[in-house]
């Protein structure tokens, strides 16, 4: 009697949780405006902020399936991705009045050097900062990380001085592009989906097939097994903090566009949510890590618009601990790890 | 000529001596074995040809060339393939996954004729071939590795205790096939706690104490050998 009370509990009681939100405050719109509107489009709006936390969150859990630390560097390495892709396209001379064909080439170079800087960023601080304490107790490159992370924060500072910088606006992203049964589409959104869909299937079917993906999956599971495939596991290690840091390098300029303001502490606030993020979904699991990042913009979004922003925070990480208490592993993760 | 040459390896976990100068050789075409208890280092013995755990002091030499310090990726691009002890399966992935990558490092295109190879060996795995690892029972997991090794076209097979934890009718199944891989051609140099098996497989055999080796024979001589009886064959 009581095993069952509880199996229906862990398994319904997890989307019952997930759906409180909406659910009250779908009521509440019918009650005072007779349709689903408002809803809708706080739903649609934390799906595309939640598509850049999931890019983050994609970095935290690739690094953690394959050596078990917290890069709490990460988010740092984003908010360098912001700086480097509005330093870059002031660079190469895109502004408010440059054409549609230049801005979208532009912003394409853009992509691909925040993306090879962080990629290559997050490769550097793994030989400098992890590699050498691979045999070291597990809190020695924790430590390490919390160091990076603080260092790349004083880069950041001295970068773009204490407080939040507005840029320009390139992409006018609060324009709303059209409307759908009710649900307004900005510019903001579309650039949000048009980055983060390739880019995770790009990814996903990296990992599943490609031999280098194959390689990443093998590592992660057994790493002394993997060596005695044949595997090099420094080279697929290094290859995992590319991938992360291209990710977030990606999710950095699709940030700066989105925002239009950046600051050195963007990537410590984004930084913590993608982690949450990654806890959230399973921490390993790719496909666990894009789904938190869903959620936690959706929860972001209508505590935001429906009781305050000043309870965000609070809100989020109360998810976090009721998810977790109801599944310990995460949403996606695996019940257990194997041993060795 | 001998195709693996182990002299006098001492090799070391952190500041703890496990191997205090092993030798032995491998020739083409042989199944030889190592037996020893617990603790006496036979696979940091294999750790060691693999280029996991490599030694400080002394050589590996394999088909001439010393292999002591080189990276196990390129010791496995040498021929040289392991199936560990306690079996590391890739739990999580399938089994055809798992033979795939033994076969990782492979450009050729006879990689799917090897798999059938396998499977012909063990067609247990051909039933079991979209199953997890990780779901499968500790002989078929043996089962999976010794062939994710074979995978890898293996000039020589190393093989870390393929008895463990297996019911006594599936090892003496293990045994036919391994005796089999052989007669096809793969040198073997097999590490075993049950003497009885790995002696009635093998043509050679050492004796490993506490890293040392402490007795060198041919498998039928060490099974007459009293003191190979009373410490290692139950008699
Ligand atoms: N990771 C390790 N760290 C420290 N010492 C180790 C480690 N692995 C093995 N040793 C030590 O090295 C010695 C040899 O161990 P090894 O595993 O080679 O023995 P073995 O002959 O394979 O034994 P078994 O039959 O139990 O598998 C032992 O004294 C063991 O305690
Ligand atoms: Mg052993």
């Amino acid at each position: 009697m009581g095993a069952t009370v509880q199996e229906l509990l862990s398994k319904y009681g997890l989307i019952a949780l997930l759906l409180v939100l909406p659910v009250v405050y779908g009521i509440q719109d019918l009650r005072d405006d007779g349709n689903l509107a408002g809803i809708a489009n706080n739903l649609f709006d934390g799906l595309s902020n939640g598509a850049i936390i999931a890019l983050i969150a994609v970095g935290y859990t690739l690094v953690y399936g394959i050596i078990e630390l917290i890069n709490f560097a990460h988010g740092e390495v984003f908010m360098i991705g912001s700086f480097t892709a509005v330093a870059f396209w002031g660079l190469i001379g895109l502004g408010l009045g440059s054409s549609v064909i230049g801005l979208v080439l532009g912003l394409l170079l853009t992509l691909l050097v925040a993306m090879a800087t962080c990629g290559g960023m997050n490769v550097m601080i793994e030989r400098v900062a992890y590699r050498p304490l691979r045999g070291a107790p597990k809190l020695a490159p924790l430590i390490t990380a919390v160091g990076m992370s603080f260092i790349l924060q004083n880069v950041g500072l001295l970068w773009l001085g204490g407080s939040p910088k507005s840029v320009d606006d390139l992409i006018r992203a609060q324009d709303d592009l059209f409307t759908v049964i009710g649900i307004n589409v900005s510019r903001a959104d579309l650039l949000a989906f048009a980055v983060t869909v390739p880019l995770v299937v790009l990814l996903t079917l990296f990992v599943t097939r490609a031999r280098l993906g194959k390689a990443m999956r093998a590592t992660a599971q057994d790493p002394e097994a993997a060596r005695l495939m044949g595997i090099n596991v420094d080279t697929t290690i290094s290859l995992t903090f590319l991938i992360g840091g291209m990710m977030a390098g990606a999710a950095g300029l699709t940030y700066a566009l989105y925002q239009t303001t950046i600051w050195f502490f963007q990537g410590f606030q984004a930084g913590l949510l993608a982690f949450t993020a990654a806890v959230m979904g399973g921490i390993g699991n790719l496909r666990g890590a894009v789904l938190g990042g869903l959620i936690i913009g959706c929860i972001q979004q209508i505590s935001d618009n429906r009781i305050s922003p000043s309870w965000t925070p609070a809100i989020v990480f109360a998810y976090l601990i009721l998810i977790m208490v109801f599944r310990p592993q995460g949403l996606l993760g695996e019940e257990t790890r194997e041993a060795g | 000529m001998a195709i693996l040459e182990v002299r006098d390896i001492h090799t070391y976990y952190g500041n703890i001596q496990a191997l205090k100068g092993v030798t032995l050789e491998v020739e083409e075409g042989e199944i030889v074995t190592l037996i020893g208890s617990n603790g006496a280092g036979k696979s940091t013995t294999l750790r060691s040809i693999s280029g996991l755990t490599p030694p400080r002091e002394g050589s590996i030499v394999f088909r001439g060339q010393d292999i002591a310090f080189m990276p196990p990726q390129e010791i496995v691009r040498l021929g040289i393939l392991q199936s560990p002890e306690g079996r590391h399966c890739f739990q999580r992935m399938t089994v055809r996954e798992n033979l795939e990558l033994g076969a990782y490092l492979r450009r050729d295109r006879q990689v799917a004729e090897d798999m059938e190879r396998v499977f012909d060996l063990f067609p247990r795995l051909k039933e079991r071939e979209r199953q997890k690892a990780g779901t499968m029972s500790g002989g078929e997991q043996q089962m999976l590795a010794i062939g994710r090794a074979l995978m890898g076209r293996p000039r020589l097979l190393l093989l870390d205790e393929p008895s463990m934890g297996i019911a006594p009718i599936l090892v003496e199944r293990i045994y036919e096939t391994i005796a089999e891989i052989n007669r096809q051609g793969t040198t073997i140099l097999l590490v075993e706690q049950n003497a009885n098996y790995a002696l009635g497989v093998s043509h050679r055999g050492y004796v490993l104490e506490t890293g040392t080796v402490a007795l060198a024979d041919a498998s039928d001589r060490l099974r007459e050998n009293p003191d190979v009886q009373r410490a290692y064959l139950g008699a």
